[in-house]
């Protein structure tokens, strides 16, 4: 197939960045949507010219590298990765704009790279269980209903992608803020810091510029994972207890 | 490791010369089942506060090195983490899908530390060191309780209990798992508790930091040389002891199962400074990975192996029929090979066997699927029947992950029409040679997970891995790493010492060079180049004539890539096509490496198949008289024939058997 492309082109973080048009002929309808942007970059070293720079590494959909707005939609047109879409959810002939995540919090390092090590500070600030290596008691101590156990799951197969900053108009993180505060709150190893995780979690996605949520649910529809908003409701309630019982 | 190098003068086979056999694994004597215990009392301890004195460095942050590195932050030495990645939560074990074993025996079906410990070592088909096996056994039950304390949700049974399944081919539910995602969610575990210590300021991350070097000073490994990805710049950073938890090289076949930067170089690096590389050439492929499509495909994703508990694997008996819509074909008209050749383990034979016969058949002309350079290279994989025994609904609930991701990549239905597979690279189970204590032929240089030659011998089981990454690094590495650091601090170095300045310099230079040759050829052409040849002639069969020719083909390719390759963009800032020259520069040495031991290795066993040792019915055939050691290989030099260590494998507690499935 034939494809034309627009894409962010921005040497580096001082950069102000530019879109730039490329033609693509041959593509094949099976190869993916990141083997196609690899060809066109093969083309592109034939011509001399320095390839598109964006980030992947699995490929498998899991581990949340890659991510690219694709004619306006985070992970493009499919509810998936950017690296599991496919070419032949595209037209021959189709025009196709690719840009890079596009939030504050996510600095453009270059071409369609961004930072998201926010990310990894709202984690250092509580987003784990503190259990020290040798610590444990045995694994069947502590029975953990099943149902809590497939909510604890369900919300846990977040993969930091950042897609749902992407989408929202807000730039808020509160989907995968509200993951993992619902993976480790519905079971009972997370309950000791249950309280002190969301307030400190949510005081430093405020820090990183991270925007407040209004319900648009823009997150969880581009979220390749599926994470439902009531994570985000759950998010909330937790806040509201931890913030009173702070105050008593 | 400091034997010195008696070099016999003499190559052997024109390839390779051969060194002082290791015959110390710093394994202590006793019962096997006492060894660890021993170990652990007989390590020197350090003193709480001395901790902070002592520093680490950690390459990776896999399973094993985030482990690791969250173990010895929570201890307070100062650790140093490194990844290529953004964040370290997204190395490369975050794929592992199916589960990871531990001897807990939870459901009562006999198993045992020893039976686990058995398992492990016929699997590995008698090529591995007993004494490390029998450790990894020892402590697979402590990781389960660790990684339920930190919050990783395993599958469980309505009664709020644990669940297990069986996984590849052994009698006992031993394996646990958290659905399709076993390796996310452990890895998850690990990355949050090594988190935790960054934020408690015990460790220091460096994502997107390529290891390019290690320093070594005065015989000991004392730093690394890095290049920040975003900023270009080359930096120095020393320390006491360095642990490399860097993964698995698959990559040197260019299509495989692993994730785009898996590499080889930090191992590869270490190799040049003097860390002996264990058996370079056993790699695993596994059978069922979906095919490739064309010329554009960058990987291969793998499909769970339990989808052959229930699908039938065949192909057309004719080969004018391999172009047919396969509901076309009759039964009588297919081939179902593997109940046919085994009818006693049938579709559910070993890796190694299943992959095998897929490229027979394929090679036969019987392939299905899309011709790629004028070859079909699929089998059907087939779940009519089980749909029509189970019904669609059952069938979903089992597989329907699988099922979808299948046709998310392929655009085929597989409840309509059967699944294709083919075999893939995987794994690898050679790596940097270890002993006992996790360390490295270079003191202080330390290595864990699947970068060192590991407890899988020649194959490696299902649910294996994840469980020795972890083992590795929260039970292993910090108690043997501790012995050594109990010697330490060592002399304090600055970075104007000559090794530094050396090391620093060499790095600076290799990047000039990528840069300024400004040939006609992009690094993925050499890297699909030397994928090719490493599938075709160090693949799934061996055989001697093949290797040879495929180190002369591989030295040629290295030579043109020196005079060739054109890398484009600058030093400074992230430049991915740099990045990406400098692995597959270390891939192009290490592909020659593999080759010569696969040569040297005149016999098959587990997943090295060596087409000159079959049985009459084609079956792998060891040789355990000559080769029942593990290939020790020591670097020679740009140009010069490297040098085999053998360290022989001694059972004493297991007896040796020819694997047979029929
Ligand atoms: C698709 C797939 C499915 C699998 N399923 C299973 C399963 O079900 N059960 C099982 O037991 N095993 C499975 N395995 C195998 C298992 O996942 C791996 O062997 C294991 O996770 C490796 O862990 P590791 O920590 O050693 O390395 P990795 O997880 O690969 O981590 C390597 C780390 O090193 C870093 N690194 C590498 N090179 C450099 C460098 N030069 N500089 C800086 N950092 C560097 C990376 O950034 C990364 O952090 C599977 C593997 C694959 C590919
Ligand atoms: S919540 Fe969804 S979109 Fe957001 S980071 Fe997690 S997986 Fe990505
Ligand atoms: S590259 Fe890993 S999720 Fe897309």
């Amino acid at each position: 197939m034939r494809i034309s492309l627009k894409i962010w082109r921005q040497d580096g973080p001082a950069d102000d960045g530019r879109m730039v048009d490329y033609r693509l002929e041959e593509v094949s309808e099976d190869s993916s949507f990141l083997e196609m942007l690899d060809l066109l970059n093969e083309q592109l070293i034939d011509k001399g010219e320095e390839p598109v720079a964006f980030d992947s590494d699995c490929r498998e959909g899991i581990c949340g590298m890659c991510g690219v707005v694709i004619n306006g939609e985070a992970h493009g047109p499919e509810r998936t990765t950017t690296c599991q879409l496919h070419m032949r959810s595209f037209d021959d002939g189709d025009e196709i704009i690719i840009e890079p995540w596009r939030a504050d919090p996510f600095p453009v390092i270059k071409d369609l790279c961004v930072d998201r090590s926010s990310f990894d500070r709202i984690i250092q600030s509580g987003g784990f269980i503190s259990a020290n290596t040798g610590s444990a008691p045995d694994a069947h101590a502590t029975p953990v209903p099943k149902e809590d156990a497939d909510r604890a799951f369900m919300a846990a197969e977040c993969i930091g992608c950042g897609a749902c900053v992407a989408a929202c108009p807000n730039a808020s993180a509160m989907l995968f803020m509200g993951s993992k505060v619902t993976h480790l709150g519905e079971l009972p190893q997370g309950q000791p810091e249950r309280e002190a995780r969301v307030l400190q979690m949510t005081a430093q996605h405020d820090l990183e510029g991270f925007g407040g949520c209004t319900n648009l649910g823009e997150c969880s529809r581009a979220c390749p994972k599926g994470i439902p908003l009531n994570v985000i409701s759950q998010l909330n309630a937790d806040y509201r207890r931890a913030g009173y019982g702070g105050r008593d | 490791m400091t034997d010195t190098v008696t070099r016999n003068d003499e190559l052997i086979d024109g390839i390779y010369r051969e060194g002082a056999p290791i015959t110390d694994t710093k394994a202590p004597g006793g019962d096997i089942a006492d060894k660890w215990t021993t170990r652990k009392f007989e390590a020197a301890l350090v003193n709480p506060a001395n901790r902070r004195k002592l520093s680490v460095i950690i390459v990776g942050t896999g399973l094993a090195g985030a482990s690791a590195g969250a173990t010895l932050g929570e201890a307070g030495y100062k650790v140093k983490s490194f990844c290529y990645q953004d964040s370290p939560r997204r190395a490369h074990s975050i794929a592992a899908q199916g589960g990871i074993n531990a001897a807990k025996n939870y459901k009562g079906d006999g198993d045992s530390v020893h039976r686990l410990f058995y398992d492990t070592v016929k699997g590995g088909d008698y090529r591995s060191r007993e004494t490390n096996v029998y450790r990894l056994a020892e402590v697979s039950a402590d990781i389960i309780d660790q990684c339920v304390a930190q919050g990783v949700p395993f599958a469980r049974e309505y009664g709020g209990l644990l669940d297990n399944r069986s996984f590849g081919g052994v009698q006992v539910s031993r394996t646990f798992y958290a659905r399709g995602q076993t390796g996310q969610q452990l890895l998850i575990g690990a990355y949050q508790a090594l988190e935790r210590q960054i934020a408690a300021g015990t460790v220091e991350m460096f994502a997107r930091h390529e290891m390019l070097e290690l320093v070594v000073v005065d015989g000991k490994a004392r730093g690394i040389i890095a290049r920040d990805m975003v900023t270009g710049e080359v930096e120095t950073h020393l320390a006491d002891a360095v642990v490399l938890a860097s993964g698995g090289y698959g990559n040197v076949f260019f299509l495989s199962t692993n994730a785009m930067g898996c590499n080889v170089t930090a191992s590869w690096r270490a190799h040049r400074k003097g860390a002996y590389f264990g058996n370079p050439c056993y790699t695993q492929i596994h059978p069922t990975c979906i095919p490739q499509t064309g010329e554009h495909q960058s990987k291969l994703t793998l499909m769970s192996e339990s989808l052959r508990n229930d699908g039938r694997i065949w192909v057309p008996k004719n080969a004018e029929d391999c172009d047919k819509d396969p509901r076309e074909i009759g039964e009588d008209d297919r081939d179902y090979y593997l109940e046919r050749i085994y009818p006693g383990f049938g579709n559910l034979v070993p890796r190694d066997i299943a992959s095998r016969q897929a490229k027979n058949m394929c090679d036969e002309g019987r392939g299905v699927g899309p011709a790629v350079d004028g070859v079909r290279r699929g089998v059907y994989l087939d779940f009519a029947d089980a749909i029509e025994r189970l019904g669609e609904d059952a069938v979903r609930s089992k597989y329907g992950n699988l099922f979808d991701m299948y046709q998310q990549i392929t655009g085929e239905n597989p409840y309509q029409v059967p699944m294709r597979i083919y075999p893939a690279v995987h794994y690898t189970m050679g790596g940097l040679w270890v002993d006992y204590d996790l360390q490295s032929s270079i003191p202080g240089l330390f290595v864990t997970g699947e970068a060192n030659f590991s407890d899988h011998g020649a194959n490696r089981l299902g649910a294996s891995a994840l469980m020795q990454g972890l083992a590795d690094g929260y039970f292993v590495l910090p108690n043997t790493i501790r012995d050594y650091l109990a010697k330490g601090p060592f002399t304090k170095i600055t970075e104007d010492d000559p090794a530094v300045a050396e090391a620093v310099q060499g790095v600076q230079d290799r990047i000039e060079k990528f840069l300024s040759i400004d040939g006609t050829r992009s690094v993925d052409s050499y890297h699909k180049a030397l994928g090719k040849i490493m599938w075709e002639k160090c693949g799934m069969e061996r055989t001697e004539e093949g290797l040879r020719e495929a180190i002369e083909e591989i030295r040629a390719l290295r030579t043109d890539f020196w005079s060739n390759v054109r890398v484009l963009g600058s030093a400074e800032g992230l430049n991915q096509s740099l990045e990406k020259a400098g692995r597959v520069a270390d891939f192009l040495e290490l592909g020659e490496l593999m080759c010569i031991d696969a040569l040297h290795r005149n016999e098959s066993c587990g997943g090295h198949f060596r087409a000159e040792s079959q049985t009459e019915d084609g079956e792998a055939l060891r040789h355990d008289d000559e080769y029942a050691y593990v290939a020790a290989w020591e670097w020679g030099g740009d140009d010069e024939a490297p040098v085999l260590h053998k360290e022989d494998l001694v059972y004493d507690f297991i007896e040796l058997k020819q694997r047979s499935y029929k």
